[in-house]
């Protein structure tokens, strides 16, 4: 059987998911709940400063849903703990003594001041914790105050602070990047900068649920007002694979340790995040959409994973797929594919067909001789966009097929010759290099 | 409870404990609640030149107004239902969807399971009703064209609303107290309840510009010629007026009954304890009116139901899912034996003996020389009804022994159409009969002179 006991900065958990600093980390009783329930570590809810911050009194959440109710997307705007600091520090003393296998990560956020996270970081190592993790994510409510997506959005501020931290503690660091940035490779230079031992990403993504028709209010709003809140559950995984993706090929960046947060719901899920480098994954949408038990699932699906790829260890797939991960211009502009349509398992809905009849490249013929509807790929028009694929209702019904050195393009009537070539020679670019 | 009244030999009123009834006869299959309703829209794949719709008689956009109920338009998928079908409320509990659209679902292949199309029509339907809000139509501007639309049934309320849509007036005539045809009197009450055939009517008739004249028969209170000459053009929604006869002796009985009569008193019960079923009871026929009459004759109380019918399962015009429901009501379906001799004693039903059948080398019916007989107190004739050409006239000119038209419904006689069962070459469905008055009220508007 696999071994899924995960190693991240020398801090060691049975199994590389980690709670995400949030509401189920808040309090002892959740956490209790959590590492009963098997989850490998959690990173405490965000500490701040006393006198602790208050919350609105109505809805802190809101989804969006599936017709059948299936969560896709989760905001929030809760803010850091509202509770007392010395309550918290407390409660964690006292989980990391009754669990010591399992990962501590205090999450902290403080104003962008030396003496405030000069202060605090004493009291965290004091607790016992593995190690902290910085909130420059928050983008809703703290952020107004100087302090999370406020402090994350600016490189300077991250380095600086991640200095003080490393400067002021022992533990390891990790600085927790928001998405509400245009180029995240900014924010973690700046972290590696100062000297962090790892980056977490992502928080969640600005965002309004939607606007209350009848009342013609946003949603969800508190006695009439809203605010925008933070985003995060299965729809902004990609969002966040692509920002994984993007440090971990980054060559100022290549190496730094990550772990990976946005909407993990599936052990394949975090198997996606680790092969694009990440050594522990976050997850908390799913638990507070299902409860703490998914970790179970989540364990025994990576560890069947694994077996079934002769993986020994985490370590042994991480990062696979980042070579893959290339810059547009690097794609092989000589590899043609055709869409295939398995007209056995095809049911002739002819959504391919008209998708792209009316949005792509007239590519799929329909007829209906003697009833039956036969839809098929006219390779002359195929361009390979995969569009049909993706919006087959028949899994595996449509597939995508290389075109073999020799074969001909019976779109562009030329032989596919097998031999790399991309944009920077390509004869239509002006900037092209000589070949 | 079980009384001695509920097992009496003989035909009896009262058989069943009055809470039965109510239950009995609910609604045969509830409509979906809207978290189902919106689960299952979901499963729509909106296909393209959707076969469903092409199914549909009436040829409702499905895809559409599936998708607006996914969206919480209830009403614009009411819309889409209405415009192509404007009973399709009725239609939505009625139509044999197995054979329909439903059977055409690209959901069934590799043994999935087609969208519930009827149920979702339902739900936008009685949606919609529930709650009507603005007129979903207007009436186009006045023709000053009158036509007369003999017949309530499905055809004629569907011609009548389509000429009223176009501005002209109509004049509608039934023969009956109340409109609805076959949806008001042939129905089993379980797939309409509430008063729901009622409801539509009304529906309809608000349009504005149809004129109501009941208890009007043709032949007797009005004629084709006579309405020719009042008005511009006439729609014939005739049904079908006559009941086959079995073709052995029919001797004046009591517990011999025509299975259409039985179902309309049903109907039109005020009370249904009031309404005399047998102990056991023997239907004789393969379709649809048959597994009416007999599940609602279990439904009564009776203790054993057997529908008899000539041929196979396969010949039998009620589809299978009604065959199926006819089973798992009780009801024993026995095949290949046709009617021999009504046995009968002091005026009364006390069975019926039949001769077994099968086909013979030449592929054509036949007796096998085998009988068998069994006791009832009440056989229910459900073989067929046929087009009776006393009321309309001879001058109509039929083929296969009901009216011919083309396939807009004109009929041989010049400003006469023709629609629904009475019409030659349909399969006898409401939802046909709707498409025959839809169709011929778009010919008619068009052929009057502006």
């Amino acid at each position: 059987m696999a071994d899924i006991r995960s190693e991240f900065l020398g801090i060691r958990s049975p199994n590389p998911f980690w709670l995400a600093s949030a509401p189920p980390t808040d309090k002892e009783v959740n956490v209790t709940r959590a590492f009963e329930a098997g989850w490998g570590g959690v990173v405490w809810k965000t500490l701040g400063e006393d006198p602790h911050v208050v919350n609105v009194n109505g809805p802190r959440y809101a989804t969006l849903m599936s017709q059948d109710r299936r969560v896709i997307g989760l905001n929030n705007i809760e803010l850091i703990t509202d509770r007392p600091l010395a309550v918290n520090l407390e409660e964690i003393r006292r989980i990391k003594r009754a669990w010591p296998d399992r990962a501590m990560i205090v999450s902290l956020m403080v104003p962008c001041v030396e003496e405030s996270w000069k202060r605090i970081l004493p009291m965290v190592e004091d607790t016992g914790a593995d190690g902290i993790e910085l909130n420059f994510g928050c983008p809703h409510g703290m952020s107004e105050r100087g302090m999370g997506a406020a402090v994350g959005q600016v490189p300077e501020y991250i380095q600086m602070v991640t200095a003080w931290c490393k400067q002021y503690s022992r533990l390891p660091v990790i600085v927790k990047l928001t998405p509400n940035i245009t180029d995240v490779r900014q924010p973690a230079r700046a972290a590696k900068a100062g000297g962090a031992d790892a980056v977490s990403l992502i928080n969640t993504i600005n965002s309004v649920m939607g606007v209350d028709l009848e009342r013609m209010a946003m949603s969800p709003h508190t006695g009439g007002w809203g605010s925008h809140g933070g985003y995060c559950g299965p729809a902004v995984k990609p969002i966040a694979l692509n920002m994984v993706a993007e440090i971990a090929r980054d060559a100022q960046t290549a190496g730094l340790p990550i772990s990976g947060i946005g909407g993990i719901t599936t052990w394949r899920d975090a198997a996606e995040y680790i092969a694009l480098g990440c050594g522990t994954v976050q997850v908390c949408t799913a638990a507070m959409v299902y409860g703490f038990k998914i970790v179970q699932d989540l364990c025994d699906g990576l560890s069947n994973f694994m077996d079934a790829h002769g993986y020994d260890r985490i370590d042994d797939f991480r990062g696979q797929a980042v070579p893959t991960v290339k810059d547009w211009k690097q794609l092989d502009l000589n590899h043609i594919e055709k869409a295939v349509i398995d007209q056995d398992a095809c049911i002739g809905c002819g959504r391919c067909h008209v998708v792209c009849e009316d949005t792509s490249h007239q590519a799929i013929t329909f007829d209906k001789q003697g009833g039956v509807r036969r839809f098929a790929v006219n390779e002359a028009e195929c361009v390979g966009c995969n569009l049909c694929a993706s919006i087959c209702p028949v899994p595996e019904c449509i597939s995508m097929r290389s075109l073999a050195p020799g074969e001909v393009d019976a779109r562009t009537g030329r032989t596919v010759t097998g031999e790399y070539a991309n944009w920077t020679t390509h004869p239509n670019n002006p900037q092209r290099i000589a070949a | 409870m079980e009384t001695t009244a509920s097992r009496a030999c003989g035909v009896h009123a009262a058989r069943l404990n009055l809470a039965d009834y109510a239950v009995n006869f609910s609604d045969a299959h509830p409509p979906l609640t809207r978290p189902q309703a919106l689960v299952e829209a979901e499963r729509c794949y909106y296909c393209f030149d959707a076969p469903c719709a092409t199914a549909c008689p009436t040829g409702i956009d499905i895809p559409s107004f599936i998708h607006r109920i996914a969206q919480g338009n209830e009403r614009g998928a009411a819309r889409a239902i209405l415009e192509a079908n404007p009973l399709g409320g009725m239609c939505a509990r009625v139509c044999p969807t197995e054979v329909l659209c439903e059977e055409a679902c690209v959901r069934n292949a590799h043994d999935d399971k087609a969208v519930e199309i009827g149920a979702l029509q339902r739900h936008a339907t009685d949606a919609y009703f529930a709650q009507p809000g603005a007129p979903l139509f207007t009436r186009a501007a006045p023709t000053g064209r009158r036509v007369a639309v003999v017949g309530a049934g499905p055809a004629g309320l569907a011609c009548a609303h389509g000429l009223a849509l176009r501005g002209n007036d109509v004049v509608l005539f039934d023969a009956r107290p109340k409109l609805g045809g076959l949806n008001e009197y042939g129905l089993a009450s379980y797939k309409t309840t509430g008063g729901f055939a009622q409801k539509e009517v009304e529906w309809l008739l608000s349009i504005g510009g149809i004129e109501v004249r009941c208890r009007q028969v043709l032949g007797r209170d009005i004629t084709v010629d006579g309405l020719l000459q009042a008005y511009d053009a006439v729609f014939l929604g005739l049904g079908l007026a006559g009941v086959n006869a079995l073709g052995i002796a029919e001797p004046q009985v009591q517990g011999l009954r025509n299975a259409v009569d039985f179902i309309a008193d049903i109907r039109q019960a005020e009370d249904l304890s009031a309404v005399p079923v047998g102990r056991r009871v023997v239907v004789i026929g393969g379709g649809m009116t048959a597994v009416d009459a007999a599940v609602q004759a279990r439904k009564l109380g009776a203790e054993q139901v057997t529908i008899v019918y000539r041929r196979g399962p396969e010949g039998m015009s009620a589809s299978a899912v009604e065959q199926q429901w006819a089973q798992t009501n009780g009801v024993t379906i026995r095949h290949w034996a046709a009617p021999q001799e009504l046995l009968s004693e002091d005026g009364r039903v006390r069975g019926m003996r039949f001769a077994a059948t099968a086909l013979d080398a030449t592929g054509r019916l036949a007796a096998t020389g085998e009988t068998f007989t069994l006791e009832a107190d009440m056989v229910l004739k459900a073989i067929g009804q046929s087009y009776l050409q006393e009321h309309a006239g001879a001058a109509i000119a039929l083929q296969a022994g009901r009216i011919a038209t083309d396939a807009e419904g004109r009929t041989s006689v010049p400003r006469v159409w023709a629609g629904g069962d009475c019409r030659a070459g349909g399969r006898d469905l409401t939802v046909e009969a709707v498409e025959h008055g839809k169709v011929a009220a778009r010919s008619i508007s068009a052929a009057l002179p502006g």
